[in-house]
Formats: structure tokens, sequence, C-alpha cells
């Protein structure tokens, strides 16, 4: 361990500030732009020279958005799902008036999902809207790797839903309220995060189960590293990694722990290319942390101390992009 | 704590009045903002425009504590309302008429979330003057939302005799004597008698005595005051047969090794019929007074300010139950005297 004295690794000279000025419900970048949905139901484009300010969802707010290639797909307590490209062109994809949007997903070649209270639509490439009624609110979707399936989470379980299928989705029973959901990107895991400060898994072959527990908050921000053999994970005063490289996943075995701090982890974000994962803690500070020496390095501390709410590398891994719960934003480039 | 949002819950029985409460309280010139979470739009004031719609999904906790039931869409629709935080001063929860109060008041004990950004104010039921003597008799709901209540508006009282009034007063009383009670019509009530009550806040629980003398409205009730005075050794009593409050009072100091494992082991015994529990406790060697409060099997506690020189230490508590065993209680709590 370093003794005191000697100045961490820093990149606060490599950040830019963005002023949101809302809450930052979600980070991503649209190709090679900059973009964060934020609570005042505006997306900020942050173009080389004047960002851009559109206004998606008029007189609302972003609850939920998931990006993919240029798009931002947001979901908004105005009942409408939009989608908004890098050019600053903007599709309502949906409106479940009087409703707000719980979840949405994207997949690589187009098709998006959301959810909103007991229902669930799939919007396939072509534009085809499929739905689905859960037998309860889902608070979570993600699309698999593999074929156009749509994972989802909600009471008592997960189901993994077939838009284009007639059969009933198949269901994975554990008791509780499961939130967000992720599938492994070699498709055989899938997790949930749950109202009781834990993860719990499914092995989807033959869902032997797995739970994940010892948080001390709940884990709402998952992310896979590039090669699938970690889940980094949110909710304690550190990252947890849950290691995924065995058939058994993490099954009998103890996660990593990596940069320890005094707050709570609020948001992951693996790096596209290697083991290093981006940590937002609920404190505002925002650190890297290499896997393979567990080093950390520290880039930002949000002045306001408000929760890191949105976190993200761009494709190649060169920037990474970040706001918070006060409305602070930042983008980081670090050296080569 | 000063800037977490206060939600007020709004119960009562199908038909009391509880949308003529809501309407009145958002159409006040009082210039706050609120954000009304409400089962069916219908008659809610239209031109505002925070009103969310929930579906009362109630789910257990797996953490195997049987009676610890949630509002699952309420922990979603407040983590989306923090996002508009700013944009709000105030949150007003109404419940369906058919509602249990219970789970809406643990999502705020049992959820961190919840509990970092906002803070539970206080449970307010509205009921019938008129039919509310009936429902006590053929609908639980209606008796759960008399129990759990901080405030009780007892509506339409231009709907009944002075007579009918006493009596379904003296009803609710031998439910829940400690709520604050005003009586309406068409629920012409002062907002600060049903806003801003910090009544599950602990700095607060100064007091537990019943109020059995009212907190009349006076605007309302002048006619009543005189009457009221002369009538109150003589009210009603009435002793409700599944629903009752126990009163528990010890002089002197309260052995904390003693009370913990007690009370505890009381409500994880005891919990689905305890509704509400508060307690102000005078503890062996500690210059402050222990103060708790509970909602079933939940207990949340803290030591608040000093006793005060020349106060008396003396121990309180009160639970609001159904069927409870109150000889096993008084005892149980008795043998943990210092």
């Amino acid at each position: 361990m370093a003794p005191m004295s000697q100045p961490r690794p820093s990149l606060g000279e490599h950040t830019t500030s963005i002023d949101a000025r809302a809450h930052v419900t979600a980070a991503a970048f649209l190709g090679r732009t900059p973009a964060l949905a934020l609570g005042d139901g505006t997306i900020l484009l942050v173009d080389a020279g004047e960002p851009r300010r559109l206004t998606v969802h008029p007189d609302a707010a972003i609850l939920v958005a998931a990006a993919e290639g240029d798009r931002l797909v947001t979901g908004g307590d105005d009942g409408r799902v939009v989608v908004t490209r890098a050019d600053g062109t903007i599709e309502t994809a949906a409106n479940e008036k009087g409703q707000w949007i719980d979840a949405v997903a994207t997949r690589g070649d187009g098709a998006i999902a959301w959810s909103s209270g007991k229902a669930v639509r799939a919007r396939d490439a072509k534009g085809e809207v499929r739905g689905w009624s859960p037998p309860s609110s889902v608070r979570g979707l993600c699309f698999t790797p593999k074929g156009y399936r749509l994972a989802c989470a909600h009471y008592n379980g997960a189901s993994l839903w077939f838009p284009n299928a007639s059969a009933a989705p198949e269901f994975l029973q554990w008791k509780g309220s499961h939130l967000d959901v992720t599938v492994s990107p070699d498709g055989r895991f899938l997790v949930t995060c749950t109202q009781e400060n834990a993860l719990h898994g499914w092995r989807i072959l033959d869902r032997t189960q797995m739970q994940m527990r010892g948080y001390s908050g709940k884990p709402r921000s998952l992310a896979w590293s590039n090669d699938g053999e970690w889940l980094a994970t949110s909710g304690a005063e550190a990252c947890i990694l849950w290691p995924f490289q065995g058939k058994d996943g993490p099954i009998g075995k103890a996660p990593r722990e990596c940069a320890v701090r005094p707050a709570r982890v609020s948001r992951v974000a693996f790096h596209p290319k290697a083991l290093l994962v981006a940590l937002g803690y609920e404190d505002g500070f925002v650190m890297l942390c290499r896997l393979s020496d567990a080093a950390e390095i520290f880039v930002r501390q949000c002045e306001s101390g408000a929760a890191v709410t949105a976190l993200a590398w761009d494709l190649d891994g060169r920037r990474l992009l970040f706001g918070t719960a006060a409305g602070e934003a930042g983008l980081v480039s670090p050296p080569a | 704590m000063t800037d977490k949002i206060p939600v007020t819950v709004l119960t009562g029985y199908l038909g009391a009045g509880k949308t003529t409460l809501l309407n009145r309280i958002l159409s006040e010139p009082h210039g706050k903002r609120y954000a009304v979470i409400v089962n069916e739009f219908g008659e809610i004031g239209i031109d505002h425009d925070l009103v969310v719609g929930a579906d009362e999904e109630v789910f257990e906790m797996n953490n195997g504590c049987i009676c610890c039931t949630v509002r699952g869409d309420l922990i979603r629709i407040l983590e989306g309302l923090m996002k508009r935080k700013g944009r709000f001063d105030a949150i007003i929860v109404e419940t369906t008429g058919l509602a249990d109060p219970a789970p809406v008041a643990q999502t705020f004990f049992v959820d961190q979330d919840v509990q970092n950004a906002a803070r539970l104010d206080a449970v307010v039921t509205v009921a019938d003057a008129k039919w509310l003597s009936a429902r006590l008799k053929d609908a639980p709901e209606a008796k759960n939302q008399i129990a759990f209540a901080d405030v009780i508006i007892l509506n339409k009282t231009d709907l009944v005799s002075d007579a009918e009034l006493r009596e379904v007063e003296a009803r609710i009383r031998a439910i829940n004597p400690y709520a604050k009670l005003h009586k309406t019509q068409r629920c012409s009530v002062a907002l600060d008698a049903v806003l801003g009550r910090q009544a599950f806040d602990l700095e607060r629980i100064l007091e537990i005595e019943p109020e059995f003398l009212g907190a009349d409205d006076h605007d309302h009730d002048h006619d009543h005051e005189h009457e009221h005075e002369h009538e109150h050794g003589g009210l009603k009593h009435y002793h409700d047969e599944d629903m009752q409050s126990l009163a528990l009072r010890l002089e002197g100091d309260v052995d904390p090794e003693k009370f913990m494992p007690w009370i505890n082991a009381l409500v994880q015994r005891e919990g689905p019929s305890i509704l509400r529990s508060k307690g102000i406790l005078a503890f062996k060697g500690e210059p402050r007074r222990f103060v708790f409060q509970g909602v079933h099997m939940i207990l949340d506690g803290d030591a608040q300010r000093e006793w005060k020189p020349g106060e008396r230490r003396e121990s309180k508590l009160v639970f609001i139950g159904r069927d409870l065993k109150d000889e096993e209680i008084r005892q149980g709590f008795l043998a943990c005297a210092a």
C-alpha cells in the first residue's frame, strides 16, 4: 500500500465538467456523442462545442433509458417511449397514456422493449409490436444475447419471453421483489437484483439457483466484463465482482472486492476492452479500478456530494461519462 | 431529515370523503406543490400535473417476517419522483377504500431508499359519521383504518343527530383513543390539522395520552363545545370486541436488558395482531428518554431528549391491536422494571 503522503493517481485534470442542471438518469455514448438523459425530460448531447439540449419528454421526467449504437431509448413519467439519435432526431415509439414507463431495453438489430405497470411490449427491428401481460409490474428488462427473447424481472422471480412465439414465457421463481435483470454475455446465466439487498441468479439451462448476498444496499447497477467472466455490482462499500468463469458460475465461490471506501458504490461500468471497472459512489466519488493488480485511480469528487447516478464508457473505452443526482456531470478522457 | 419529503397517507372506507379532502387540500391557496399518488384518477382536480396512478401492489418481503408486507408500486413511484426532486414539496398517497394502511406505513420503515428520500408524516383516515358504526361491524378494513390513524376526519356530521355523533365518536375511541379527531362537514378542516403532523417523528412523540377531550375544530363545533365539555365525564364507553388499545405505565426505571428482548419477542410473536405501538421509556442509567414506535413486527426506536429536572421518570407503552392479550403483555412489561 502506498504511504499516505504520496498523492494518489488522479484524473481530475482530464475531466471536463458538464452542467446537466437536473437529475442524471442515464449516461451513454450515441456513436461518438456523449448523451445524458435527465430528470427534467431533456437529453443533453455533449458534442464538441456547444452542448445541445433536446426536449424529448416535455414537462416530464426521464425515468429509464437504454442505449444501443447511435440511439438512446428513454421512458418517461409521461408514458412515452422515445428514441433519440446522435443527430438529434426524435421518434416517439410508444405512448402508454396515463402510465409511467418502468423499464426499457435495446437490442443490436434495432428492436426495443418497454414495460409500464402490468404490460410489457417489444417492438422488433421491422416495427412490429407484441405484448405480454406479466403477473405483476416489471421493473427490469433486457434482451438475451441470443434470439429475440426478453428477460423480465418482476415479483417472485423473472420470466423469459419470446415475443414472436405463442408459448407462455418461461418463469424462474424466487420469492420477493426482483428489480433489475441482466443475462450473461454467453447467455447461460440470468441475474436479478432484489429488494432484499441481494442478487439472485439462475443457470437458465437447468434452473440451478444461486444467491449472492451480503450487500448493505440494493445492488442496482450490474455490469459484465468484456470477456464475460466477471459481473461487477454496486450496493456495497466496495465494488463486488462475482466470478462467472466456470460452468457453475459463482456457485460456491467468493466474490472479489475492490475500491473499498466509506461510501456505497452506486454505479458500475466495465471498460469495453480491458479488465478495468469504473465506479461511482453515493458520495459523488468516481474511481477506476484495474482488476489485474487492484490499482485504484481517483477520477473526481463531485462537489455537491450527491450520488453518482449514471456512468458509461464509450465504444472503445477512451472516454468515461458520469452524472449525479444533483445534476453535475463530467466527461473523462484518460491519457492513453 | 429536513430535506426529506413528507408523505401523508389518506385512507378511508368507500364513500367516506377521501376525494373531497384531497381536492380540498389541492385547491387551498397554500403555495405548496403536492405530488399525489392515487388509485383512481376519476375526480381529482384535473389541472394538477403531478398525479400518479398506483396499483397497490403489495408484496411480502423475503426476510422471513410473515406480516412484513410493503407496497412495491410505492417504492417504484417514490424512486421515480426523486428524479423530479425540487418540483414538489410533499407527497399525498390516497389508498383505496378497502386498503390496509399497514403495507404503506411499513414501506417507509423497510425500504432504505424510501427512508433516505421521504418520511411518513401521518396516516389520516376519513370516516363517514353516518355509516362508520355499521362498517365497524361488517368491514374489517374500516376498523383497520381507524385503528391505524394518527388523524381521523369524522365527516358528514350534518347527516347525523348529536346523539348519533356521540355514539360513533365513542366507537372510534374504543378502538383508537390516541388519534386526533376532527368532526367535519364536506371535510372542511384546517390543512395543518391534516398535513405536517410529524406523527412518525420520534422526536415528536412527546406524550402518549388518550385524546378523549378531542381536538375539535373550533370553527365548526362552537355549538357543541359547551355540551361536549359536560358530556366528557359521561362519554359512553364502548368496548370493541376485536380491536382495542392497551396503555401501560410503570413508575420508575426500566431495565433495557430485560425490556429489549421482551418487546422484540412480543412483536415477533404477536406482531400480526399489533397494528401500532408506541413507547416512552426511562432506562436505568440513561439520562435521556428512549422513544420507540412500531407497525406490526417492525420497531424503530432511539434515545431522545434528556429527562428534565423534576420530571417524573416513568415508562409508558401503548398498543393498538386485535385481541390483545392484556394481562400477558402487562405482566411482561412490569417484569422489565429495573
